[in-house]
């Protein structure tokens, strides 16, 4: 099996890529992308509702004063738009992942109950547990939801195994009833608190803090080198378990441990920004557009990509609509979903 | 499961009388019990002065009616959309044509004047067949094929694509939040009896198209080169069926809102009864429907009194683990 000719290049060189030429072409890609976000970070440093020159803001980074500059870059601006950058790379490596396991692009952290998850125990922390602790223990909750509900839909789609496609179906099945357990709540919750819970179900990145920042880091830097040692696996998998198998990839223990980097990644994004879908639909299938499915090349520039969508989403909710803030996901799922749709229509013949 | 024309008729007429114990169930059971006599009375000689007899008329008389409505469309557009998709999984709410019909209305409420079911019907409508078109064309294979796993997300994506629209346009006009709540969450009360009739004719085109076309059906169901011997295209036979779906999921979105599992969960226990002949199929999932919705509706004034809980909230609950069931069974 291992000697058969029709096997990929990619396979028998250990997810390399089969000509350096490509492995340029998207190192070109990700440097490029990286610059592209760099100045959309010093871009969106200098706007906002207190007008900002960008020698202003040069000089509140460099030589922090004690003032109102200094203030509103630093505590304000910064924060938001680091947390932006990482929630969108993490949603987008998150989709990724699972559009790999899954072997469908179509799929997304959605399907699979982690944002209903969250959602569900964000609702339920808003409506019964603000009075007694502190909202800085939502992300906590939100987290713990996502991870709980990525297990139990584990658990229900075991079967001697598990298949991508029972799981998925599971993740949906079981999202429809935590989707209603929220609803429910905000049905029965007073209008105000009911109003919160809907601008973090639509995901938003107000009032974003360091210790936001601090808070979604780790799970980055655990569960993005621990998917790019799978990278091999995943590619081999692309092409069915059997054919995985006979390339002496342990199916079962990679898929696990691909979706338990998935779900902290996922999981972690909607605990500190909210139900933000789409994100990890449409960026791994601009970066599939521009590198390939090859998942070494492929998870860094969706990594990027999502950091840009999100970033730039966030933007526009801080900007464009002054004096009101409006939560990220609007944009998100307002260009993103139709554009996803345009994306599927273009692509729809390439993949199952 | 039944298999004698016998045995099925008279599963249809026990069917038949479930609906309306559960039909008077529900016009009796609530936060004010209501006696029999009291209930005649009021259909016989109204008294406006009497409370029991305007909560009779004006509240679960409605609720009622549109619940057996609603139930009846629901359950006979999935068992369609399941034979015309051959996929176990298919109905209005999993498909995105619920979720398109409610993100249509909303726009229309919010946007245009329109207030009653019977003017915004259009806009529910229109929602449906969007919807369904961007399924369809997503999930089409390079023959033209509808590959089962790619229905359903597709599916799942356009569903997520309107709820986000419609979470978002609450966000920046405050002031439809609870119309909008009403939509998201699935409701078959307070709306007045006047307001269905308009809705009427809509269910009734429905029913006829599937009436003329159960035959096809069947066919359909064999292959699509058996529809040919019947003396129609299959193409022709599949729009036509998906008219009907349009206009009965169309329908009950613009009385109730999305109101989800309906659809899936009765074809199925349908089919396990009755078989898979249409003729018998659509007739016993529109009785089931009908009982399920009613049922969840007496239910769902009961489970956290005296707060009324949506009732596409309930249907979810007791439709979730038949899903998973299903999921779990579909390839061993």
């Amino acid at each position: 099996m291992s000697d058969s000719p029709s096997l990929p290049a990619s396979l028998r060189r250990t997810g390399r890529d089969s000509t350096a030429g490509l492995m340029t072409r998207s190192a070109i890609i990700a440097a490029l992308l990286a610059l592209v976000l760099l100045a959309s970070i010093a871009l969106s440093l200098t706007l906002g509702s207190f007008p900002t020159s960008f020698a202003d803001v040069t000089k509140a980074l460099v030589a922090p004063q004690n003032s109102d500059i200094a203030f509103i870059v630093w505590e304000l601006r910064l924060p938001r738009i680091l947390l932006a950058v990482l929630v969108g790379a993490a949603l987008a490596i998150a989709g990724a992942i699972l559009q790999g396991i899954v072997r469908n692009p179509l799929a997304s952290p959605d399907v699979i109950g982690i944002t209903s998850g969250a959602a569900m125990a964000a609702v339920v922390f808003l409506a019964l547990f603000t009075a007694s602790l502190s909202i800085h223990w939502l992300p906590a909750a939100a987290l713990l939801g996502a991870l709980l509900s990525a297990l139990l839909v584990f658990l229900l789609a075991w079967r001697h195994g598990i298949t991508p496609t029972r799981m998925v179906l599971v993740g949906i099945g079981l999202s429809a009833a935590m989707s209603a357990v929220t609803t429910l709540v905000i049905v029965i919750s007073d209008d105000s608190s009911a109003m919160v819970a809907y601008v973090w179900l639509t995901g938003s990145l107000y009032a974003a803090q360091w210790q936001d920042v601090l808070g979604i880091l780790p799970w980055l830097l655990v569960a993005v080198p621990l998917c790019l040692t799978q990278a091999r696996q995943m590619d081999a998998m692309a092409l069915g378990d059997q054919v995985a198998q006979g390339l002496g990839v342990n199916v079962l223990r990679s898929r696990l441990l691909l979706m338990a980097c998935s779900v902290a990644l996922a999981g972690a994004a909607v605990a500190f920004a909210g139900g933000l879908s789409f994100v990890g639909l449409i960026a791994p299938h601009i970066a599939a557009r521009l590198v390939g499915r090859s998942f070494t090349r492929l998870a860094p520039i969706a990594g990027l990509v999502g950091a840009l969508i999100v970033l730039y989403a966030d933007l526009l909710g801080r900007v464009a609509f002054l004096p009101k803030d409006l939560p990220a996901g609007i944009f998100v799922s307002g260009v993103g979903a139709p554009f996803f749709v345009y994306l599927l229509h273009r692509t729809r013949y390439h993949r199952h | 499961m039944l298999t004698s024309r016998f045995s099925r008729s008279a599963g249809l007429l026990l069917g038949l009388a479930v609906v309306a114990a559960a039909f008077a169930a529900s016009l009796m059971l609530g936060s004010t019990d209501i006696a029999p006599s009291t209930f005649l009375g009021a259909l016989l000689h109204y008294d406006p002065s009497q409370v029991a007899h305007i909560i009779i008329l004006r509240e679960r008389l409605p609720r009622a009616v549109i619940a057996a409505l609603v139930g009846a469309s629901l359950a006979i557009a999935g068992a369609l959309m399941q034979t015309m998709t051959r996929n176990p999984l298919a109905s209005p709410s999993l498909l995105g044509i619920n979720a398109g019909a409610m993100f249509f209305v909303v726009v229309a409420i919010s946007l245009l004047p329109l207030h009653t079911p019977g003017q915004y019907i259009w806009a529910a409508l229109l929602g449906a067949l969007v919807a369904a078109g961007l399924v369809v064309a997503l999930s089409r294979g390079r023959q033209g094929e509808l590959s089962p796993l790619r229905v359903v997300l597709a599916g799942v994506a356009i569903t997520a694509m309107f709820v986000s629209f419609s979470q978002g346009l609450l966000i920046i006009d405050q002031q439809s939040f609870e119309s909008v709540l009403y939509w998201l969450a699935g409701s078959v009360s307070g709306r007045e009896l006047s307001l269905v009739v308009p809705l009427l004719p809509f269910f009734a085109i429905a029913l006829v198209l599937c009436a003329l076309l159960v035959r096809h059906a069947n066919a359909l169901m064999l292959g699509d080169d058996m529809v040919k011997g019947l003396g129609m295209r299959a193409g022709t036979i599949k729009l036509l069926l998906g008219l009907a779906v349009i206009l009965l999921a169309g329908s009950s979105v613009a009385l109730a809102g999305m109101i989800g599992f309906v659809g899936l969960i009765v074809p199925h226990m349908a089919r396990g009864l009755f078989g898979v002949d249409h003729r018998w199929l659509l007739p016993a999932s529109a009785l089931l429907g009908a009982s399920l919705l009613l049922l969840a509706d007496v239910a769902s004034r009961f489970l956290m009194a005296p707060q009324d809980v949506p009732v596409g909230v309930m249907t979810a609950l007791i439709g979730t683990p038949f899903f998973i069931y299903l999921a779990r069974r579909k390839q061993a």
